[in-house]
Protein backbone atom coordinates (compact mmCIF):
# COMPACT_ATOMS: atom_id res chain seq x y z
CA UNK A 1 0.00 0.00 0.00
CA UNK A 2 0.89 3.52 -0.81
CA UNK A 3 -0.58 6.48 0.39
CA UNK A 4 -0.09 10.12 -1.62
CA UNK A 5 -0.87 13.15 0.66
CA UNK A 6 -0.54 16.72 -1.28
CA UNK A 7 -0.86 20.15 1.52
CA UNK A 8 -1.78 22.81 0.22
CA UNK A 9 0.16 25.75 1.55
CA UNK A 10 0.19 29.58 1.03
CA UNK A 11 2.60 32.14 0.70
CA UNK A 12 0.84 35.09 2.42
CA UNK A 13 2.49 38.85 3.36
CA UNK A 14 3.52 38.81 7.57
CA UNK A 15 0.29 39.44 9.53
CA UNK A 16 2.23 41.70 11.85
CA UNK A 17 3.46 44.19 8.65
CA UNK A 18 2.05 46.59 7.28
CA UNK A 19 -0.05 45.03 5.11
CA UNK A 20 -2.08 46.70 2.08
CA UNK A 21 -3.48 46.75 -1.48
CA UNK A 22 -1.60 47.80 -4.61
CA UNK A 23 -2.90 49.71 -7.50
CA UNK A 24 -5.12 47.03 -9.32
CA UNK A 25 -6.54 46.45 -5.52
CA UNK A 26 -4.72 43.04 -4.92
CA UNK A 27 -2.71 41.94 -2.00
CA UNK A 28 0.51 43.70 -1.94
CA UNK A 29 2.66 41.74 -1.82
CA UNK A 30 6.04 43.52 -2.66
CA UNK A 31 6.05 45.81 0.40
CA UNK A 32 5.86 43.20 2.94
CA UNK A 33 7.61 40.19 3.88
CA UNK A 34 5.82 36.94 2.71
CA UNK A 35 6.34 33.29 4.35
CA UNK A 36 4.32 30.08 4.74
CA UNK A 37 1.10 31.11 6.37
CA UNK A 38 0.75 29.73 9.56
CA UNK A 39 -2.19 28.06 9.64
CA UNK A 40 -0.85 25.64 6.60
CA UNK A 41 1.95 24.47 9.19
CA UNK A 42 -0.63 22.86 10.86
CA UNK A 43 -1.20 21.07 8.16
CA UNK A 44 2.13 19.91 6.64
CA UNK A 45 2.33 18.47 10.41
CA UNK A 46 -0.42 16.35 10.25
CA UNK A 47 0.93 15.00 6.93
CA UNK A 48 4.25 14.26 8.42
CA UNK A 49 2.11 12.64 11.57
CA UNK A 50 0.44 11.02 9.30
CA UNK A 51 3.19 9.87 7.53
CA UNK A 52 5.14 8.81 10.37
CA UNK A 53 2.53 6.34 12.59
CA UNK A 54 1.50 4.65 9.26
CA UNK A 55 3.10 1.13 8.23
CA UNK A 56 2.31 2.52 4.79
CA UNK A 57 4.86 4.03 1.96
CA UNK A 58 3.57 7.84 2.45
CA UNK A 59 5.00 10.34 0.47
CA UNK A 60 4.02 14.12 1.23
CA UNK A 61 3.91 16.49 -1.82
CA UNK A 62 3.41 20.23 -1.21
CA UNK A 63 1.96 22.21 -3.58
CA UNK A 64 1.56 26.39 -3.77
CA UNK A 65 0.27 28.88 -6.22
CA UNK A 66 2.16 31.90 -6.23
CA UNK A 67 5.02 34.01 -7.48
CA UNK A 68 8.51 33.26 -7.25
CA UNK A 69 8.85 34.36 -3.69
CA UNK A 70 6.23 31.63 -3.05
CA UNK A 71 9.36 29.12 -3.13
CA UNK A 72 10.29 29.89 0.19
CA UNK A 73 7.19 28.64 1.73
CA UNK A 74 7.83 25.00 -0.33
CA UNK A 75 11.35 25.37 1.30
CA UNK A 76 9.85 25.30 4.92
CA UNK A 77 7.14 22.74 4.27
CA UNK A 78 9.88 20.58 2.45
CA UNK A 79 12.63 21.34 5.58
CA UNK A 80 9.67 20.32 8.35
CA UNK A 81 10.14 17.23 6.51
CA UNK A 82 7.83 16.98 3.37
CA UNK A 83 8.98 15.21 0.44
CA UNK A 84 8.97 17.23 -2.50
CA UNK A 85 7.22 19.73 -3.99
CA UNK A 86 5.14 21.43 -6.69
CA UNK A 87 5.07 25.00 -7.72
CA UNK A 88 2.17 26.77 -9.95
CA UNK A 89 3.78 29.74 -11.18
CA UNK A 90 2.54 32.06 -14.01
CA UNK A 91 1.82 35.68 -14.40
CA UNK A 92 -1.56 34.89 -15.67
CA UNK A 93 -2.54 34.01 -12.10
CA UNK A 94 -2.34 37.59 -10.80
CA UNK A 95 -5.56 38.34 -9.07
CA UNK A 96 -6.80 35.14 -9.23
CA UNK A 97 -10.15 34.37 -6.64
CA UNK A 98 -10.66 31.89 -4.64
CA UNK A 99 -12.86 30.05 -7.05
CA UNK A 100 -9.88 30.40 -10.26
CA UNK A 101 -7.25 29.03 -6.75
CA UNK A 102 -9.69 25.85 -6.46
CA UNK A 103 -9.67 25.16 -10.40
CA UNK A 104 -5.87 25.56 -10.59
CA UNK A 105 -5.40 23.63 -7.61
CA UNK A 106 -7.89 20.98 -8.67
CA UNK A 107 -5.89 20.48 -11.83
CA UNK A 108 -2.28 20.41 -10.31
CA UNK A 109 -3.31 17.94 -7.24
CA UNK A 110 -4.78 15.50 -9.80
CA UNK A 111 -1.85 16.11 -12.11
CA UNK A 112 0.54 15.12 -9.07
CA UNK A 113 -1.46 12.11 -7.94
CA UNK A 114 -3.69 12.18 -4.57
CA UNK A 115 -5.16 9.86 -1.91
CA UNK A 116 -5.42 12.59 0.27
CA UNK A 117 -5.41 16.10 0.06
CA UNK A 118 -4.77 18.16 3.31
CA UNK A 119 -5.08 22.11 3.98
CA UNK A 120 -4.86 24.74 6.26
CA UNK A 121 -8.07 26.17 7.80
CA UNK A 122 -8.00 29.46 6.16
CA UNK A 123 -5.09 31.57 4.90
CA UNK A 124 -4.18 34.84 7.21
CA UNK A 125 -4.25 36.96 4.31
CA UNK A 126 -7.70 36.56 2.44
CA UNK A 127 -9.31 34.77 5.65
CA UNK A 128 -12.32 33.28 3.40
CA UNK A 129 -11.54 29.31 5.00
CA UNK A 130 -13.54 27.80 1.41
CA UNK A 131 -10.95 26.84 -0.55
CA UNK A 132 -10.73 22.80 0.68
CA UNK A 133 -14.65 22.56 0.21
CA UNK A 134 -14.14 24.35 -3.24
CA UNK A 135 -11.36 22.18 -3.91
CA UNK A 136 -13.83 18.89 -2.66
CA UNK A 137 -16.23 20.04 -4.92
CA UNK A 138 -13.81 20.07 -8.12
CA UNK A 139 -12.43 16.55 -7.22
CA UNK A 140 -15.69 15.11 -6.51
CA UNK A 141 -14.44 13.25 -3.35
CA UNK A 142 -15.66 13.86 -0.19
CA UNK A 143 -14.49 17.03 1.88
CA UNK A 144 -13.72 16.49 5.98
CA UNK A 145 -12.90 19.92 6.70
CA UNK A 146 -12.25 21.86 10.05
CA UNK A 147 -10.60 19.17 12.06
CA UNK A 148 -8.98 19.32 15.34
CA UNK A 149 -8.12 15.67 15.05
CA UNK A 150 -7.27 13.62 12.21
CA UNK A 151 -6.43 10.21 11.65
CA UNK A 152 -5.97 7.76 8.70
CA UNK A 153 -6.35 4.02 8.58
CA UNK A 154 -6.86 1.57 5.90
CA UNK A 155 -8.22 3.53 3.08
CA UNK A 156 -10.44 5.66 5.45
CA UNK A 157 -10.32 9.16 7.15
CA UNK A 158 -11.30 9.57 10.74
CA UNK A 159 -11.65 13.27 12.39
CA UNK A 160 -12.95 15.41 15.15
CA UNK A 161 -14.94 18.73 14.12
CA UNK A 162 -15.89 21.52 17.06
CA UNK A 163 -18.64 23.19 16.08
CA UNK A 164 -20.14 26.20 17.96
CA UNK A 165 -23.18 24.10 19.35
CA UNK A 166 -21.61 20.90 18.97
CA UNK A 167 -18.38 18.53 18.86
CA UNK A 168 -18.72 15.85 15.81
CA UNK A 169 -16.65 12.97 14.55
CA UNK A 170 -16.85 12.41 11.07
CA UNK A 171 -16.03 9.71 8.57
CA UNK A 172 -15.10 9.61 4.70
CA UNK A 173 -13.14 6.92 2.43
CA UNK A 174 -10.35 7.90 0.73
CA UNK A 175 -9.39 9.77 -2.06
CA UNK A 176 -10.76 12.33 0.77
CA UNK A 177 -9.70 16.41 1.16
CA UNK A 178 -8.93 17.26 5.05
CA UNK A 179 -8.88 20.72 6.18
CA UNK A 180 -7.05 20.93 10.20
CA UNK A 181 -7.41 24.09 12.81
CA UNK A 182 -4.59 25.09 14.58
CA UNK A 183 -6.29 23.22 17.66
CA UNK A 184 -4.77 20.18 15.19
CA UNK A 185 -1.37 20.13 16.91
CA UNK A 186 2.14 22.19 17.01
CA UNK A 187 3.69 22.51 14.28
CA UNK A 188 7.40 21.65 14.30
CA UNK A 189 9.98 23.66 13.93
CA UNK A 190 12.62 22.88 10.76
CA UNK A 191 15.78 20.86 12.34
CA UNK A 192 19.47 21.99 11.48
CA UNK A 193 19.25 18.62 9.48
CA UNK A 194 16.19 19.11 7.76
CA UNK A 195 17.02 22.69 6.58
CA UNK A 196 19.59 20.91 5.09
CA UNK A 197 18.28 18.00 3.15
CA UNK A 198 15.14 20.23 1.95
CA UNK A 199 18.10 21.63 -0.12
CA UNK A 200 18.03 18.72 -2.27
CA UNK A 201 14.34 17.67 -2.07
CA UNK A 202 12.86 17.98 -5.55
CA UNK A 203 10.55 21.42 -6.24
CA UNK A 204 8.79 21.13 -9.99
CA UNK A 205 7.42 24.13 -11.26
CA UNK A 206 4.35 23.78 -13.56
CA UNK A 207 2.21 26.66 -15.49
CA UNK A 208 -0.91 27.16 -17.07
CA UNK A 209 -0.44 25.08 -19.77
CA UNK A 210 0.63 22.35 -18.00
CA UNK A 211 -2.51 22.28 -15.91
CA UNK A 212 -4.38 22.59 -19.17
CA UNK A 213 -5.97 25.78 -17.83
CA UNK A 214 -7.22 28.79 -19.82
CA UNK A 215 -5.33 32.28 -18.87
CA UNK A 216 -8.93 33.78 -19.39
CA UNK A 217 -10.41 31.21 -16.63
CA UNK A 218 -8.05 32.43 -14.07
CA UNK A 219 -6.41 35.78 -13.05
CA UNK A 220 -7.91 39.52 -12.36
CA UNK A 221 -9.75 39.59 -15.59
CA UNK A 222 -11.46 35.39 -15.12
CA UNK A 223 -12.36 36.40 -11.22
CA UNK A 224 -15.98 36.22 -10.71
CA UNK A 225 -15.65 38.74 -7.99
CA UNK A 226 -14.45 42.24 -8.68
CA UNK A 227 -13.09 44.48 -5.47
CA UNK A 228 -14.17 47.87 -6.65
CA UNK A 229 -12.48 49.64 -3.04
CA UNK A 230 -10.22 49.03 -0.75
CA UNK A 231 -9.92 51.98 2.12
CA UNK A 232 -7.73 52.79 4.84
CA UNK A 233 -9.93 52.11 7.98
CA UNK A 234 -9.68 55.84 10.10
CA UNK A 235 -8.06 55.24 13.04
CA UNK A 236 -10.14 55.01 15.76
CA UNK A 237 -10.01 58.74 17.68
CA UNK A 238 -8.41 58.49 21.07
CA UNK A 239 -10.44 57.16 23.62
CA UNK A 240 -10.45 58.54 27.54
CA UNK A 241 -7.66 56.81 29.81
CA UNK A 242 -7.29 56.94 33.54
CA UNK A 243 -5.07 55.35 35.98
CA UNK A 244 -6.92 53.30 38.40
CA UNK A 245 -6.36 55.42 41.95
CA UNK A 246 -8.81 53.16 43.69
CA UNK A 247 -11.75 54.30 41.62
CA UNK A 248 -10.77 52.73 38.51
CA UNK A 249 -13.82 50.12 38.58
CA UNK A 250 -16.82 53.05 39.79
CA UNK A 251 -15.56 55.44 36.80
CA UNK A 252 -15.76 52.56 34.54
CA UNK A 253 -19.29 52.04 35.19
CA UNK A 254 -20.03 55.53 35.24
CA UNK A 255 -18.66 55.92 31.17
CA UNK A 256 -20.94 52.66 30.56
CA UNK A 257 -23.60 53.76 32.35
CA UNK A 258 -23.09 57.14 29.94
CA UNK A 259 -23.57 55.16 27.26
CA UNK A 260 -26.81 53.34 28.25
CA UNK A 261 -24.98 49.77 28.74
CA UNK A 262 -26.07 49.73 32.18
CA UNK B 1 -39.76 42.69 -7.34
CA UNK B 2 -36.84 40.48 -7.78
CA UNK B 3 -36.36 37.55 -5.29
CA UNK B 4 -33.65 37.07 -2.53
CA UNK B 5 -32.57 33.58 -1.00
CA UNK B 6 -31.75 33.60 2.33
CA UNK B 7 -30.43 30.30 3.89
CA UNK B 8 -31.58 29.73 7.45
CA UNK B 9 -29.29 28.53 10.13
CA UNK B 10 -31.73 27.05 12.89
CA UNK B 11 -31.68 24.29 15.41
CA UNK B 12 -34.41 22.17 15.40
CA UNK B 13 -37.14 24.63 14.45
CA UNK B 14 -35.26 27.99 16.39
CA UNK B 15 -33.47 30.56 14.04
CA UNK B 16 -30.83 32.00 14.98
CA UNK B 17 -30.19 35.66 14.75
CA UNK B 18 -28.05 36.17 12.51
CA UNK B 19 -30.39 34.69 9.80
CA UNK B 20 -32.86 37.35 11.19
CA UNK B 21 -30.36 40.12 10.33
CA UNK B 22 -29.43 38.75 6.22
CA UNK B 23 -33.82 39.30 6.27
CA UNK B 24 -32.85 43.04 6.79
CA UNK B 25 -30.10 42.85 4.27
CA UNK B 26 -32.43 40.92 1.91
CA UNK B 27 -35.21 43.10 1.56
CA UNK B 28 -32.76 46.22 0.92
CA UNK B 29 -32.24 44.06 -2.68
CA UNK B 30 -35.50 42.34 -3.09
CA UNK B 31 -38.05 39.77 -1.73
CA UNK B 32 -36.80 37.61 0.88
CA UNK B 33 -37.43 33.39 -0.05
CA UNK B 34 -36.03 31.87 3.11
CA UNK B 35 -34.40 28.06 2.81
CA UNK B 36 -35.06 26.44 6.14
CA UNK B 37 -33.23 22.50 6.04
CA UNK B 38 -33.16 19.67 8.68
CA UNK B 39 -35.28 18.77 11.69
CA UNK B 40 -37.63 21.50 12.33
CA UNK B 41 -37.67 23.54 9.23
CA UNK B 42 -41.42 23.77 9.04
CA UNK B 43 -40.98 25.40 12.81
CA UNK B 44 -39.15 28.67 11.52
CA UNK B 45 -41.25 30.20 9.56
CA UNK B 46 -43.30 32.46 11.75
CA UNK B 47 -40.49 33.91 13.28
CA UNK B 48 -39.21 34.26 9.35
CA UNK B 49 -42.31 35.62 8.50
CA UNK B 50 -42.56 38.39 11.14
CA UNK B 51 -39.22 39.49 9.61
CA UNK B 52 -40.28 40.01 5.74
CA UNK B 53 -39.85 36.20 4.39
CA UNK B 54 -42.51 36.15 1.76
CA UNK B 55 -41.89 32.65 1.70
CA UNK B 56 -40.46 30.02 3.39
CA UNK B 57 -39.22 27.06 1.08
CA UNK B 58 -38.64 23.59 3.76
CA UNK B 59 -37.42 20.48 3.27
CA UNK B 60 -36.92 17.95 6.22
CA UNK B 61 -34.39 14.77 5.66
CA UNK B 62 -32.36 12.87 7.97
CA UNK B 63 -29.18 13.45 5.58
CA UNK B 64 -28.93 17.05 6.82
CA UNK B 65 -27.72 15.86 10.32
CA UNK B 66 -26.14 12.76 9.27
CA UNK B 67 -24.07 13.80 6.39
CA UNK B 68 -21.68 17.13 6.25
CA UNK B 69 -22.39 19.86 4.13
CA UNK B 70 -22.94 18.29 0.48
CA UNK B 71 -26.97 17.62 1.09
CA UNK B 72 -27.50 21.39 2.14
CA UNK B 73 -25.53 22.36 -1.16
CA UNK B 74 -27.90 20.13 -3.37
CA UNK B 75 -30.83 21.54 -1.56
CA UNK B 76 -29.63 25.12 -2.02
CA UNK B 77 -29.10 24.46 -5.63
CA UNK B 78 -32.74 23.24 -6.16
CA UNK B 79 -33.83 26.23 -4.49
CA UNK B 80 -31.91 28.40 -7.04
CA UNK B 81 -32.52 26.23 -9.77
CA UNK B 82 -36.79 26.86 -8.52
CA UNK B 83 -36.42 30.84 -7.60
CA UNK B 84 -33.64 32.13 -10.14
CA UNK B 85 -33.04 34.88 -7.13
CA UNK B 86 -31.40 38.13 -7.68
CA UNK B 87 -28.58 36.95 -5.27
CA UNK B 88 -28.27 34.27 -2.18
CA UNK B 89 -27.49 35.71 1.14
CA UNK B 90 -26.21 33.32 3.65
CA UNK B 91 -24.90 33.73 7.64
CA UNK B 92 -21.18 33.22 8.07
CA UNK B 93 -20.64 30.17 10.43
CA UNK B 94 -18.24 27.61 9.38
CA UNK B 95 -20.40 25.24 7.64
CA UNK B 96 -23.06 27.65 5.95
CA UNK B 97 -20.05 29.43 4.20
CA UNK B 98 -19.16 25.45 3.00
CA UNK B 99 -22.24 25.12 1.49
CA UNK B 100 -22.25 28.29 0.17
CA UNK B 101 -18.85 27.90 -1.39
CA UNK B 102 -19.45 24.25 -2.85
CA UNK B 103 -23.27 26.17 -4.08
CA UNK B 104 -21.44 29.20 -5.75
CA UNK B 105 -19.24 26.98 -7.80
CA UNK B 106 -21.91 24.52 -8.84
CA UNK B 107 -24.38 27.18 -10.06
CA UNK B 108 -21.51 29.00 -11.66
CA UNK B 109 -21.50 32.18 -9.75
CA UNK B 110 -19.34 34.34 -7.98
CA UNK B 111 -18.65 34.42 -3.46
CA UNK B 112 -18.13 36.85 -1.79
CA UNK B 113 -17.40 35.67 2.71
CA UNK B 114 -17.80 37.38 5.78
CA UNK B 115 -19.46 40.33 4.53
CA UNK B 116 -20.21 43.30 6.98
CA UNK B 117 -22.51 44.95 5.04
CA UNK B 118 -24.76 44.92 1.82
CA UNK B 119 -25.92 47.31 -0.51
CA UNK B 120 -28.12 47.10 -3.41
CA UNK B 121 -26.00 48.66 -6.06
CA UNK B 122 -26.62 49.61 -9.72
CA UNK B 123 -24.62 46.40 -11.16
CA UNK B 124 -26.16 44.36 -8.48
CA UNK B 125 -25.33 44.01 -4.79
CA UNK B 126 -22.50 45.52 -3.36
CA UNK B 127 -20.64 44.30 -0.19
CA UNK B 128 -18.66 45.34 2.51
CA UNK B 129 -15.50 43.22 4.11
CA UNK B 130 -13.37 44.46 7.02
CA UNK B 131 -9.83 43.10 5.82
CA UNK B 132 -6.36 42.73 7.24
CA UNK B 133 -7.15 42.51 10.62
CA UNK B 134 -9.92 45.40 9.91
CA UNK B 135 -7.46 47.79 8.86
CA UNK B 136 -8.81 47.95 5.39
CA UNK B 137 -12.62 48.22 3.97
CA UNK B 138 -13.25 46.70 0.90
CA UNK B 139 -16.30 47.46 -1.32
CA UNK B 140 -16.76 44.28 -3.85
CA UNK B 141 -19.35 42.77 -5.77
CA UNK B 142 -19.98 39.68 -8.02
CA UNK B 143 -19.33 39.71 -11.66
CA UNK B 144 -20.40 36.51 -12.60
CA UNK B 145 -23.40 34.36 -11.99
CA UNK B 146 -26.03 35.13 -9.17
CA UNK B 147 -24.17 36.97 -6.35
CA UNK B 148 -23.22 34.19 -3.56
CA UNK B 149 -22.96 36.70 -0.37
CA UNK B 150 -22.28 35.33 3.17
CA UNK B 151 -22.62 38.04 5.91
CA UNK B 152 -21.33 38.11 9.31
CA UNK B 153 -23.40 38.32 12.54
CA UNK B 154 -23.69 41.61 13.98
CA UNK B 155 -23.57 43.65 10.52
CA UNK B 156 -27.30 44.56 10.31
CA UNK B 157 -30.21 45.06 12.95
CA UNK B 158 -32.88 42.75 13.36
CA UNK B 159 -36.12 44.58 12.21
CA UNK B 160 -40.09 43.36 12.18
CA UNK B 161 -41.50 43.72 8.83
CA UNK B 162 -44.43 41.38 8.63
CA UNK B 163 -44.64 39.29 5.34
CA UNK B 164 -46.52 36.12 4.48
CA UNK B 165 -43.93 33.62 4.93
CA UNK B 166 -45.85 30.99 2.84
CA UNK B 167 -44.72 27.62 3.43
CA UNK B 168 -43.84 25.74 0.51
CA UNK B 169 -42.20 22.12 0.61
CA UNK B 170 -39.05 22.17 -1.33
CA UNK B 171 -38.46 19.72 -3.73
CA UNK B 172 -34.92 17.86 -3.39
CA UNK B 173 -32.92 15.22 -5.11
CA UNK B 174 -29.64 14.33 -3.21
CA UNK B 175 -26.66 13.91 -5.55
CA UNK B 176 -24.14 10.44 -5.34
CA UNK B 177 -22.30 12.85 -3.37
CA UNK B 178 -24.37 13.73 -0.43
CA UNK B 179 -23.34 10.43 1.78
CA UNK B 180 -19.38 11.00 1.34
CA UNK B 181 -18.71 12.47 4.59
CA UNK B 182 -20.93 10.57 7.31
CA UNK B 183 -21.70 12.16 10.76
CA UNK B 184 -20.78 9.21 13.33
CA UNK B 185 -21.15 11.17 16.14
CA UNK B 186 -22.55 14.12 18.07
CA UNK B 187 -21.52 15.41 21.86
CA UNK B 188 -23.65 18.47 22.01
CA UNK B 189 -21.76 21.66 23.96
CA UNK B 190 -23.00 22.15 27.53
CA UNK B 191 -24.52 25.50 27.55
CA UNK B 192 -23.49 28.12 29.95
CA UNK B 193 -26.41 29.93 29.52
CA UNK B 194 -24.63 32.95 28.24
CA UNK B 195 -25.13 34.56 24.71
CA UNK B 196 -23.52 33.12 21.09
CA UNK B 197 -19.83 34.66 21.13
CA UNK B 198 -20.55 35.95 17.82
CA UNK B 199 -23.92 37.12 18.43
CA UNK B 200 -23.62 38.71 21.82
CA UNK B 201 -24.47 42.69 21.74
CA UNK B 202 -21.55 42.81 24.83
CA UNK B 203 -18.49 40.52 25.03
CA UNK B 204 -16.18 40.44 27.80
CA UNK B 205 -12.62 38.98 27.37
CA UNK B 206 -9.82 37.57 29.36
CA UNK B 207 -6.31 36.91 28.24
CA UNK B 208 -2.80 36.76 29.51
CA UNK B 209 -3.50 39.19 32.62
CA UNK B 210 -6.38 36.85 34.05
CA UNK B 211 -3.49 34.52 34.62
CA UNK B 212 -4.86 31.56 35.78
CA UNK B 213 -8.10 28.98 34.42
CA UNK B 214 -9.58 29.78 38.26
CA UNK B 215 -9.05 33.13 37.42
CA UNK B 216 -11.76 33.54 35.03
CA UNK B 217 -14.96 33.34 37.34
CA UNK B 218 -14.09 37.00 38.05
CA UNK B 219 -13.95 37.69 34.10
CA UNK B 220 -17.21 35.73 33.73
CA UNK B 221 -19.08 37.37 37.04
CA UNK B 222 -18.57 40.34 35.23
CA UNK B 223 -19.84 39.47 31.99
CA UNK B 224 -23.02 37.88 33.88
CA UNK B 225 -23.65 41.51 35.42
CA UNK B 226 -24.33 42.90 31.19
CA UNK B 227 -25.82 39.93 30.41
CA UNK B 228 -22.56 39.47 28.31
CA UNK B 229 -20.34 36.48 26.64
CA UNK B 230 -17.17 35.37 27.25
CA UNK B 231 -14.53 35.82 25.12
CA UNK B 232 -10.95 34.60 25.55
CA UNK B 233 -7.41 35.94 23.79
CA UNK B 234 -5.37 33.14 22.16
CA UNK B 235 -2.61 33.58 25.01
CA UNK B 236 -5.41 32.95 27.60
CA UNK B 237 -6.59 29.90 25.65
CA UNK B 238 -3.05 28.38 24.39
CA UNK B 239 -2.35 28.04 27.88
CA UNK B 240 -5.36 26.16 28.97
CA UNK B 241 -7.48 28.73 31.03
CA UNK B 242 -10.47 28.86 28.62
CA UNK B 243 -12.15 26.48 25.71
CA UNK B 244 -10.95 27.51 22.05
CA UNK B 245 -14.55 27.87 21.39
CA UNK B 246 -14.22 31.18 23.10
CA UNK B 247 -11.00 32.45 21.30
CA UNK B 248 -11.45 36.22 20.06
CA UNK B 249 -8.98 36.21 17.18
CA UNK B 250 -7.69 35.46 14.04
CA UNK B 251 -7.80 31.97 14.73
CA UNK B 252 -10.78 31.87 16.56
CA UNK B 253 -14.45 33.52 16.63
CA UNK B 254 -14.69 36.79 15.17
CA UNK B 255 -17.10 39.74 16.74
CA UNK B 256 -18.13 42.92 16.47
CA UNK B 257 -20.17 43.30 19.34
CA UNK B 258 -21.76 46.84 20.88
CA UNK B 259 -19.78 46.73 23.74
CA UNK B 260 -15.89 45.06 23.92
CA UNK B 261 -14.40 44.81 27.31
CA UNK B 262 -10.59 43.90 27.38
CA UNK B 263 -9.01 42.53 30.51
CA UNK B 264 -5.78 41.70 30.70
CA UNK B 265 -5.73 41.52 26.45
CA UNK B 266 -2.44 43.50 25.43
CA UNK B 267 -3.47 44.09 22.02
CA UNK B 268 -1.79 41.55 19.55
CA UNK B 269 -2.64 41.81 15.69
CA UNK B 270 -4.04 38.37 16.31
CA UNK B 271 -6.37 39.59 18.48
CA UNK B 272 -7.10 42.71 17.05
CA UNK B 273 -8.30 40.96 13.94
CA UNK B 274 -11.37 39.59 15.53
CA UNK B 275 -12.62 42.48 17.93
CA UNK B 276 -11.75 45.68 16.20
CA UNK B 277 -15.03 46.29 14.51
CA UNK B 278 -16.77 46.52 17.95
CA UNK B 279 -18.40 50.07 18.30
CA UNK B 280 -17.40 50.63 22.31
CA UNK B 281 -14.26 49.33 22.84
CA UNK B 282 -13.10 49.47 26.73
CA UNK B 283 -9.71 48.28 28.23
CA UNK B 284 -8.33 47.06 31.67
CA UNK B 285 -5.13 46.51 31.26
CA UNK B 286 -1.53 47.09 34.11
CA UNK B 287 0.73 47.99 31.09
CA UNK B 288 -0.18 51.78 30.03
CA UNK B 289 1.70 50.94 26.85
CA UNK B 290 -0.33 47.96 25.91
CA UNK B 291 -1.35 48.37 22.06
CA UNK B 292 -5.23 47.74 23.47
CA UNK B 293 -5.39 51.19 24.48
CA UNK B 294 -4.90 52.56 20.90
CA UNK B 295 -8.52 51.31 20.03
CA UNK B 296 -9.95 52.10 23.31
CA UNK B 297 -12.72 54.41 23.90
CA UNK B 298 -12.54 54.10 27.70
CA UNK B 299 -9.43 52.43 29.31
CA UNK B 300 -8.57 51.88 32.96
CA UNK B 301 -4.78 51.40 33.47
CA UNK B 302 -4.55 49.34 36.35
CA UNK B 303 -4.36 45.55 38.04
CA UNK B 304 -7.70 44.05 36.93
CA UNK B 305 -8.09 42.26 39.89
CA UNK B 306 -9.12 45.65 41.64
CA UNK B 307 -11.15 47.21 38.87
CA UNK B 308 -12.57 44.48 37.31
CA UNK B 309 -14.61 42.69 40.72
CA UNK B 310 -15.52 46.86 41.54
CA UNK B 311 -17.09 47.68 38.15
CA UNK B 312 -18.91 44.20 38.61
CA UNK B 313 -20.39 45.43 42.13
CA UNK B 314 -21.04 48.76 40.70
CA UNK B 315 -22.62 47.40 37.74
CA UNK B 316 -25.15 45.12 40.38
CA UNK B 317 -25.72 48.33 42.36
CA UNK B 318 -26.87 50.17 39.54
CA UNK B 319 -29.03 47.68 38.15
CA UNK B 320 -30.45 47.44 41.13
Amino acid sequence: MSLRIVVTVKYVPDATGDRHFADDLTVDRDDVDGLLSELDEYAVEQALQISENSDDDVEVTVLTIGPEDAKDALRKALSMGADKAVHVEDDDLHGTDAIGTSLVLAKAIEKAGYDLVISGMASTDGTMGIVPALVAERLGVPQITLLSEVSVEGGTVTGRRDNDAASETLEASLPAVVSVTDQSGEARYPSFKGIMAAKKKPVESWDLSDLEIEADEVGLEGAWTKVDAANERPARTAGTIVKDEGEGGKQLAEFLAGQKFI
Amino acid sequence: MAEVLVYVDHVDGAVRKPTLELLTLARRIGEPVAVALGNGAGDTAAVLAEHGAVKVLTHEASEYADYLVVPKVDALQAAVEQVSPAAVLVPSSAEAKEVAARLALRIGSGIITDAVDVEAGAEGPVATQSVFAASFTTKSRVVKGTPVITVKPNSASVEAAPAAGTVEALSVTFSDKATGTKVTGRTARESTGRPELTEAAIVVSGGRGVNGAENFAIIEALADSLGAAVGASRAAVDAGWYPHTNQVGQTGKSVSPQLYIANGISGAIQHRAGMQTSKTIVAINKDAEAPIFDLVDYGVVGDLFDVVPQLTDEIKTRKG
